[in-house]
């Protein structure tokens, strides 16, 4: 930016350690951004520019006091499906409109722990349920390098708001590409987690066993940083991992024209490229630019070799099993009773609820919660949730199988780019179709990152590295090693 | 025709659920309190309960040992591999519209109960032993303008809940009644449950079908709720059984459905039909990883399991030579056999000394102190009266300190003020008169005054001697020693007798 504001975490950082900035300078420069561009982009559900004034006022004498942490006074921009006490938690929806949660997600305890400057909540299809935030319950939000096409979702408001420069990192969740696809569409940094590096607690759930909490960053110096803060054991989420901590953001550089080459102990690393992966439906621009890629890569000194994934064509239909099924249950809890939007104008209780849910929900909502309740129904669980389960078991063993080959998969993140707002929202399964590069790495449990690698037609385009369970810091090397040799993560949209 | 269908005879086929509140510090997924009974309302919550949007459940590791102690001292099989799966059904009491329950792998399985009715003993499968989370508290409620509203008490969301399912083995109302005090026995021993049925700590639904007995077959069954007592579940078994006979002997069928039981009426009465029954959904819980039960942790949870009533009777009726009778009584709550064993422990004594010390002990604990707790309302764990109390009554009355009659009335100052026996003993001057020179004076009095009951002994009326002794018991206000009084009656008026027939 031409004031010369820090783009990044890791120049933030050192800018506020050497104090060539404050906290509080640095959240006016974002509340300004926001006020400048958002009436137009509209990545924030909620801006909270009192609380992030405090907080960097809080964070700017913890700088002074020499007990900064890495996040420390930089600003950002949380998913509205987070809980954080005190400020309204929409899910972009309805139901929740008015809904402020009483208690902290872990992961914003941690951020907020790290003296992290909260700028609001990020826009979102409802309940993360979509794949280009149109189906927020408020207002689509729209893409920054063409604000007549969608940033792609669920987490559209975190990507938008990062390539929009109104926040410096957004924290998102990713169900079946929720962080990765639109970080592909918004020319950012995206990473899905192994299901369990990162406590769902207070993650407001969608399909719980497919969840997880990740970062959209500028670069991947800044993901390993967030990833950093976020990542660890919960003793409140037991499907959180409980494993030592490492530091993700150590070891990133490697000083050599061929960091993925053969080192001094360890071999070229090996990556795959999945033919099924480059098939149907891929925007030939889309295909340029991976080809182009997966050429840097090799330049870079990795063994590049085509494999196969045969199973992969199953995700989809495995997808919208499982997801819905979770859903229909996880999203039962809205009935109007407790909490959230309530339809009073009845005096029976049956009608009540039924009234409050037909009304609460969108219509994508619903179309998923009944997908689940059939599939979950007596008669027809054995065709369809048992089978689907078994499905995701075979597709687990086959990215287990090609990780005994490769260290990593090289796919495209989405087979087309950022699409026209409107032109998809007709035919759900084509809008379920853009995921389809995505939804397995979540069906598996496995790490996946998101990097810029180009663009077609003007427009982003985002490759995706996918490893086995737990290797985020070899993903992180990976795409380190790629950005340095490129500049697409530096491109900015015109805004 | 009438003739011939009444000629079938019938009995009744029941299955027991029982669901058992578990004493746990804390609730089955969260860190509240389990303890809401007395609690204000909803002062017992926090997100994971209230099941706020994001919470996460995590199981408490108490709740699942219990269950495995039950599922051990009933003779299941405690199975390596369990998980929880969700139960989907809307409804307002239920926070999460889901209840986080066990569907096909439960921590125990195949077990049985082995039961004392009459005399001989009878094996009811159990088919399972479960856990779950219990649900919030509806109150419902008229307002003043006649319209009735609803309260939410969500203290009780997420209090673990342990569900025992027997097999359909249970062929009478009173066998049913034997299962459940057995089982109620069994939780109080392990510790596991207050087992209080009153505030709902225990709670049983029923099954119940006919069939002409010796037939393999099954009829319909209904299911029976809404009992609340040992006694109403005795009841409603055989009001149904009853009525599901008079159904079949008319021609009819008996419609599958669920029947509460109406305490006041004293019938039961249609709930909802089956035909209608939920859908559950059942999946498994993808907020929880499956159990792995680990044998050796289960080996560790049997070694800790206490002496079960059957065992304690066993080894009462051989270490004090007690009667069936009075072992089985004894055992029946772990309280009172505690209380019994505490009572026998105040003070070492012989073998001999033992054994008859222990009757004294069966007879107070049976009779006079069972009767002041029942009037008082009172539990024997929480009797006034101590087990070193009692000890001490009774050495008064084998010390011939206080006579039999008046430790009674020493026992119920005792119950009603809690001082020591000896206190009251002394402060009341109960001690027993057993010296013969201060006797003496006493009966001779009380049979000068009264010549009337001297003449009909002497014309042969054996009887009068003991009004007489009475008469000398009511002087002396109970405290003479009754054999003493006995034995001076009967002397005196032997050498009465003597004198008239030497003048004669």
């Amino acid at each position: 930016m031409s004031t010369g504001v820090p783009l990044t975490i890791h120049d933030a950082s050192g800018m506020l350690a050497r104090q060539e900035i404050s906290s509080l300078e640095l959240t006016e420069v974002c509340l300004d951004r926001i006020q400048q561009c958002d009436d137009r982009v509209r990545s924030f559900i909620t801006v909270t520019p009192e609380l992030a004034r405090q907080q960097a006022g809080e964070a700017d004498r913890r700088i002074a006091a020499g007990s900064a942490r890495p996040l420390t006074g930089v600003p950002m921009q949380v998913k509205d499906l987070i809980c954080t006490r005190g400020v309204a938690t929409t899910c972009a929806s309805r139901m929740l409109e008015d809904f402020v949660p009483v208690y902290n997600a872990t992961v914003a305890e941690r951020l907020l722990g790290q003296g992290a400057v909260l700028l609001g909540k990020g826009n979102m299809d409802e309940f993360g349920m979509g794949s280009s935030c149109e189906n927020s319950a408020f207002f689509p939000t729209r893409n920054p390098w063409d604000l007549e096409r969608v940033p792609g979702g669920s987490s559209g408001g975190g990507a938008a708001a990062v390539a929009a420069g109104e926040a410096v990192y957004a924290i998102g969740s990713d169900t079946g590409g929720s962080i990765r696809q639109p970080s592909a569409m918004c020319g950012t940094v995206g990473l899905k987690p192994t299901y369990g590096l990162v406590s769902r607690y207070g993650l407001i759930a969608y399909a719980s066993s497919l969840d997880q909490v990740g970062p959209i960053t500028r670069d991947v110096a800044d993901s390993a940083l967030v990833l950093n803060a976020i990542a660890g054991p919960d003793p409140r989420d037991s499907t959180c991992l409980d494993i030592p901590a490492i530091d993700y953001a150590a070891g990133l550089a490697l000083e050599s024209s061929t960091p993925l080459g053969r080192g001094g102990t360890s071999g070229a690393v090996r990556l795959g490229v999945p033919e099924e992966y480059f098939t149907d439906g891929m925007e030939p621009g889309v295909r340029e630019a991976l080809e182009s890629a997966i050429d840097t890569l090799a330049g870079l000194g990795a063994d590049v070799e085509t494999v196969s994934l045969p199973t992969t064509r199953l995700a989809l239909a495995c997808y919208y099993i499982i997801a819905p099924s979770e859903c229909s249950a996880n999203l039962a809890r809205y009935d109007g009773v407790k909490y959230g939007y309530s339809f009073q104008d009845t005096d029976n209780m049956w009608e009540a609820m039924e009234q409050t849910r037909g009304r609460g929900f969108g219509p994508e909502v619903k179309r998923r919660i009944m997908l689940g309740a059939y599939a979950l129904s007596a008669g027809y669980y054995d065709a369809y949730y048992l089978k689907a389960q078994q499905v995701r078991t075979l597709i687990r063993q086959e990215f287990d199988q090609v990780f005994q080959k490769v260290d990593a998969l090289v796919t495209p993140t989405s087979p087309v780019v950022a699409f026209p707002l409107g032109s998809k929202t007709a035919d759900p399964v084509e809008m379920y179709l853009i995921d389809v590069c995505t939804l397995p790495v979540n069906i598996a449990g496995l790490p996946a990152i998101s990097v810029p690698c180009g663009f077609s037609q003007g427009l982003p385009v985002g490759m995706q590295l996918i490893g086995p369970h737990l290797s985020e810091q070899r993903l992180l090397r990976i795409a380190y090693a790629y950005e340095q040799a490129t500049e697409w993560h530096e491109a900015r949209p015109d805004l | 025709m009438s003739r011939e269908v009444s000629s079938v005879e019938y009995e009744p086929v029941i299955g027991l659920e029982v669901h058992v509140q578990l004493l746990t510090q804390s609730k089955m997924f969260c860190a509240c309190r389990a303890d809401y009974q007395t609690a204000a309302p909803n002062s017992r919550v926090c997100p994971v309960c209230l099941g706020l949007p994001g919470s996460l459940p995590v199981i408490n590791r108490k709740a699942v040992e219990h269950t495995i102690m039950t599922g051990l001292a009933l003779n299941c099989r405690i199975p390596s591999y369990s998980k929880f799966d969700r139960k989907n059904y809307p409804y307002p009491d239920l926070m999460k519209g889901y209840q986080i329950s066990q569907y096909d792998l439960p921590l125990a399985v195949q077990g049985h109960l082995d039961l004392h009715v009459n005399g001989h003993t009878s094996r009811v499968g159990i088919n399972r032993v479960h856990l779950e989370e219990d649900v919030a508290k509806l109150q419902h409620l008229p307002s003043s303008d006649g319209e009735s509203y609803s309260l939410v008490d969500v203290n009780r969301s997420g209090v673990p809940l342990m569900e025992v399912v027997s097999a359909p083995d249970i062929s009478s109302a009173e066998e049913a009644q034997v299962y459940l005090t057995t089982l109620h026995s069994i939780l109080q021993y392990l510790g596991v449950s207050t087992g209080n049925m009153q505030d709902g700590s225990f709670r049983c639904d029923a099954n119940i079908s006919i069939r002409p007995r010796g037939s393999p077959e099954f009829g319909n069954r209904t299911e029976v709720k809404n009992m609340n007592s040992f006694r109403s579940v005795f009841l409603a078994l055989n009001y149904e059984f009853e009525r599901q006979r008079r159904v079949v002997e008319s021609g009819s069928q008996v419609v599958q459905e669920t029947r509460g039981w109406l305490d006041d009426r004293n019938v039961t009465v249609s709930q909802r039909s089956k035909e209608y029954a939920h859908d559950y959904r059942y999946f498994p819980e993808p907020d929880l990883p499956p159990l792995v039960v680990d044998p050796a942790w289960v080996e560790t949870l049997k070694d800790q399991l206490p002496e079960l009533a059957t065992q304690r009777r066993t080894r009462l009726m051989q270490d004090y030579k007690l009667s069936d009778y009075d072992a089985s009584v004894l055992t029946a709550s772990r309280d009172m056999a505690d209380y019994f064993e505490a009572a026998l422990e105040v003070q070492p004594v012989s073998e001999d000394a033992r054994d008859r010390l222990a009757k004294s002990v069966t007879n107070w604990v049976l009779g006079d102190l069972s009767r002041l707790l029942n009037m008082d309302n009172t539990l024997i764990g929480d009797s006034p009266v101590t087990p070193p109390m009692l000890a001490e009554l009774i050495g008064l009355v084998d010390s011939e300190t206080v006579s039999v009659t008046l430790a009674k009335t020493v026992l119920e100052e005792c119950f009603n003020t809690g001082k020591s026996p000896a206190t009251i003993v002394g402060d009341r001057g109960y001690t027993q008169i057993n010296e013969t020179s201060s006797l003496v004076p006493t009966v001779l009095e009380v049979l000068d005054s009264n010549p009337k009951a001297v003449d009909d002994f002497l014309q042969g009326k054996e009887s009068a001697a003991k009004f007489l002794v009475g008469r000398v018991m009511r002087t002396t206000r109970g405290q003479a020693n009754p054999e003493m009084v006995n034995q001076l009656v009967a002397a005196e008026l032997e050498s009465i007798r003597n004198n008239q027939s030497a003048k004669s």
